[in-house]
């Protein structure tokens, strides 16, 4: 646990020093925000569409957002696909691997809450909140790179709004 | 002296410089290990083994002759896309390039570098 953790119990003793508890904070959660790198990680359909924001025409590089091939370097998971049961482990493992503080974005039906394979799938697992907790839902089948960026804003929001003291 | 005390300076700096930035690290960063987290990263897969594995010191050698056609390649291209305009002089001029380069290659090749024993 980082020793900065401490920081804002100790300096608020102080008049005044809840500006420096409000300053850290936005400025740890300003660089957070602004570079938020994400797994590369695409199970089905979804993940075409994902490239497609990666790539130059949406280009996520605008939002800071770049692709990591490791999950040690990546704050971020995009469950972009169909999680099946045989791949919930693995989803679980990654999302274990990366560093934190971490997040995660439920991209498409699928990881939502199982999608078109709802009704009559054994092997399709129902929604990935059942894996990993999830911080922003992008509902699409798959949802087109508008609402991935709308869904990633969404998470520079919340990013934003973290206090130091709430870090794990 | 004077000249070396420069580069005592810098390479105090250098250290320095690491050091304080590990040191930062160390405050600010959440620290929160446990198992599955210091596990090898193996795309999700069950390690196995150790991942201090030792390399073939022939892929060294390889990777030396790969730079060979590296090379090649990144003056090759500039050069076809910019022909037209250059005539004869840079043809001429890419030829003994290329055969520099080819009696590189046949000299590894000589040596028995690309048999796989």
């Amino acid at each position: 646990m980082g020793i900065i953790k401490k920081l804002p119990v100790f300096v608020e003793k102080f008049p005044g020093g809840g500006l420096v508890t409000t300053s850290l904070n936005y400025i740890f959660n300003q660089a957070q925000a602004s570079s938020v790198w994400y797994l590369l990680f695409g199970t089905a359909c979804c993940a075409i569409e994902l490239m497609a924001t990666g790539a130059s025409r949406y280009d996520f590089d605008r939002f800071g957002m770049i692709f990591r091939a490791s999950p040690r370097q990546s704050d971020l998971i995009i469950a972009a696909g169909t999680i099946t049961k045989k791949m919930a482990p693995r989803l679980k493992l990654l999302y274990d691997q990366m560093a934190e503080p971490r997040y995660v974005i439920a991209m498409g039906g699928c990881t939502v809450g199982g999608g078109p394979f709802y009704y009559d799938s054994y092997a399709v697992e129902k929604g990935i909140n059942h894996i990993v907790p999830v911080d922003v839902y992008i509902p699409g089948c798959p949802p087109r790179p508008e609402s991935l960026f709308e869904g990633c804003l969404t998470l520079q929001k919340k990013i934003k709004k973290q206090k130091i003291e709430d870090w794990s | 002296m004077t000249q070396y005390a420069a580069v005592l300076i810098f390479l105090g700096l250098g250290i320095g410089l690491v050091l304080v930035t590990f040191f930062v690290a160390r405050l600010i960063r959440p620290s929160n290990p446990y198992q599955a987290k210091n596990q090898n990263y193996e795309c999700a897969e069950k390690p196995i083994g150790s991942s201090w594995v030792r390399f073939n010191n022939r892929f060294y050698i390889f990777a030396l002759i790969f730079v060979v056609f590296d090379v090649e390649a990144i003056f090759l291209f500039p050069w076809a896309v910019a022909f037209g305009q250059l005539g004869l002089f840079a043809l001429v001029e890419m030829i003994i390039f290329i055969c520099i380069l080819v009696f590189g290659l046949y000299y590894a090749w000589r040596k028995g570098v690309l048999k796989w024993v």
